[in-house]
């Protein structure tokens, strides 16, 4: 099909095509790279399934939790006019810049032992975060929390201020008009910023590293797994890798139809 | 149901003193930024005023959007695009505590009485553009409001849909026994529905007063264009007269009449069987005059004319500021 415009120029093309297979390439040179036939031993190892379900399970939680805190969050943003909200805006979307292992470390700062939380929580309860999977799920919360506030807050304001002023004028409070109106009007892009948390929390590697350690069954996610494993058996980490791949892509599958809408 | 007792201001966008009558509907009518959609949604609490708007012995200024019984009808319409028509209207009862089934009920019969009962399970992308302001419309009595405020319900649908949805529309406000404020750009909405008409200018209101009373004696030139007259302040008094009754000439009229005017074309366009001409002078005006003679004239845009309108064809009232709506006898 020509474009009456005329050719996409060759110095727009070339880096377009080199950038696609910089994205492209080192995949399918890993699905390449793959020791097929020891797959299946592969996956049938204890720390396999254990580093996977654990994954799964705190990436899952942590979701949730942003969901919980972050929807609140991002409505405030979205919807109260407050002196310092761009200011707070700015704060939020601090660790989405930080290094992961600055976020352990200052998680470590807050919530180790010692921390300016982790010792009255220890005083009172008896628990710490550090070197559990609560702990896990905690640094997997403070590094996708920004990214689901700023989607959910981009979802807010698409879905317009006078829809609220509508519902108010027919008699409903702010919150029956953020859960029969806001909220299903910005459904595809909650959900949007929830797929993009969840994986956010299940590649989480520095900021939980750093904060609780590695170990087998309570806090050794796969990317620790794939990284430990490496260091003595490549074959095995190519096939670790090709599992995230797989289970990243399958997500991406699963809900792009249902919510994020096709391109 | 009681009538709406006026007193208000938005700052720095209008000034507004006016009363109505239960049942009464009031036209809202001026050119763009004259305040008109400020006024409406700070009845509906939209838009923060001072002052007092009493109805039933309450003060709506007092209460929030939402304690008001107040139902706006907004230009977008804005219905809720996720829920069917069926739950737009059934939105405010639920909203106000009815229970779904009795809200389910109650938007059905406000389908009914607008003709849209079997769009019921439509959501609003299916529907057309004269069938969601009906929708929106319901939606807004289906609370069954002490106010309905209307703003620009008519513009942008299709003429005839236009047309069809105004008589239906005065046919619905005169058996609604609240007070409604219809914000319109056309004289026609203010001529057939409603009982008096607001003009607003610039903030204030120009004049109040029947649709005749406005549209005989118009104290702005908008209003003036809006039924199709000129007005020109003469001293101490207003001058209306029709587009028909100027005459256009190259030269200084004879006789020199008082009423006359050197301008330049700005815009010529058919109307009716005449050709309506608009000539830039102080103030603007219009002249109709036959096809031939804007030929003869070689009336195009630029060309410098002389206006006149003779004593005898026009009806001169009092120019008041301080009182707007009065009618000098």
């Amino acid at each position: 099909m020509r474009d009456p415009l005329g050719r996409p120029p060759a110095l727009l093309l070339v880096p377009a095509a080199i950038a696609t297979g910089l994205l492209v390439v080192p995949l399918v040179a890993m699905v390449a790279a793959t020791d097929w036939a020891g797959l299946p031993d592969e996956l049938r190892s204890e720390p396999l399934r254990e580093a996977l379900w654990l994954s799964l399970t705190t990436a899952t939680a942590a979701a949730l939790i942003c969901l919980v805190l972050g929807l609140p969050l991002a409505w405030v943003l979205a919807r109260v006019d407050f002196r310092f909200r761009g200011a707070l805006r700015a704060l939020v979307s601090v660790p989405l810049v930080l290094p992961p292992v600055v976020a352990g470390v200052a998680l470590r700062t807050t919530f180790g032992r010692r921390g300016l939380l982790g010792e009255p929580i220890l005083d009172l309860t008896g628990f710490s975060f550090p070197f559990t999977t609560w702990g896990v799920v905690l640094s997997h919360v403070f590094v996708s929390l920004p990214f689901v506030v700023i989607a959910v807050e981009g979802a807010f304001r698409a879905a317009g201020r006078e829809y609220d002023a509508a519902a108010a004028t027919l008699g409903a409070s702010r919150w029956t008009a953020f859960r029969r109106v806001t909220v299903p009007l910005a459904f595809p892009g909650i959900m949007a910023g929830l797929v993009l948390g969840w994986a956010r929390a299940l590649g989480e590697f520095g900021a939980t590293i750093t904060f609780n350690g590695n170990y087998p069954g309570t806090t050794q996610v796969m990317p620790n797994l794939i990284y430990v494993t490496r260091q003595s058996d490549q074959d095995a980490a190519l096939a670790l890798s090709l599992v995230m791949l797989l289970v990243s892509v399958g997500v991406l599958l699963a809900l792009r139809d249902r919510w994020l809408g096709t391109p | 149901m009681s009538g709406l007792d006026v007193d208000l201001r938005v700052p720095g966008r209008v000034v507004a003193r006016f009363s109505l009558e239960p049942g009464e509907v009031l036209a809202v009518i001026g050119p763009n930024g004259a305040g008109k959609s400020s006024l409406v949604h700070a009845l509906a609490g939209l838009v923060p005023a001072e002052g007092s708007a009493v109805a039933d012995g309450t003060d709506l200024l007092s209460q929030s959007a939402r304690e008001r019984e107040v139902g706006l009808v907004f230009q977008q319409q804005l219905l809720f695009p996720h829920l069917t028509a069926l739950a737009n209207v059934a939105f405010g009862p639920r909203a106000r505590g009815v229970s779904r089934a009795d809200a389910e009920a109650r938007g059905q019969e406000w389908l009914d009485r607008f003709g849209v009962s079997d769009l019921a399970r439509r959501k609003p992308r299916e529907l057309s553009g004269g069938q969601a302001q009906r929708v929106a419309i319901a939606r807004a009595l289906a609370t069954q409001p002490k106010l309905l405020l209307l703003d620009e319900p008519l513009t942008g649908l299709d003429v005839k849909v236009a047309m069809a949805l105004r008589i239906e529309l005065g046919r619905h406000l005169a058996s609604y026994d609240g007070v409604t404020l219809l914000i319109t750009h056309h004289a026609i909405d203010a001529l057939t529905v409603a009982d008096r008409v607001l003009v607003l200018d610039n903030g204030t209101v120009a004049q109040i007063g029947t649709p005749e009373e406005v549209s005989q004696r118009p104290r702005t030139e908008h209003v003036a264009r809006l039924v199709g007259l000129n007005v020109v302040r003469d001293g101490d008094t207003l001058v209306s007269f029709t587009p028909e009754a100027v005459a256009i000439s190259l030269d200084e009229p004879v006789g020199s009449p008082r009423l006359r005017w050197q301008g330049r074309v700005e815009d010529v366009a058919p109307h009716g069987d005449a050709v309506r001409v608009l000539v830039r002078a102080d103030p603007d005006l219009i002249a109709d005059v036959t096809p031939a003679a804007a030929t003869e004239l070689d009336l195009t845009p630029g060309r410098e004319v002389w206006l006149s309108v003779k004593e005898t064809a026009v009806r001169r009232y009092r120019w008041d500021a301080e009182q707007p709506g009065t009618v000098a006898p």
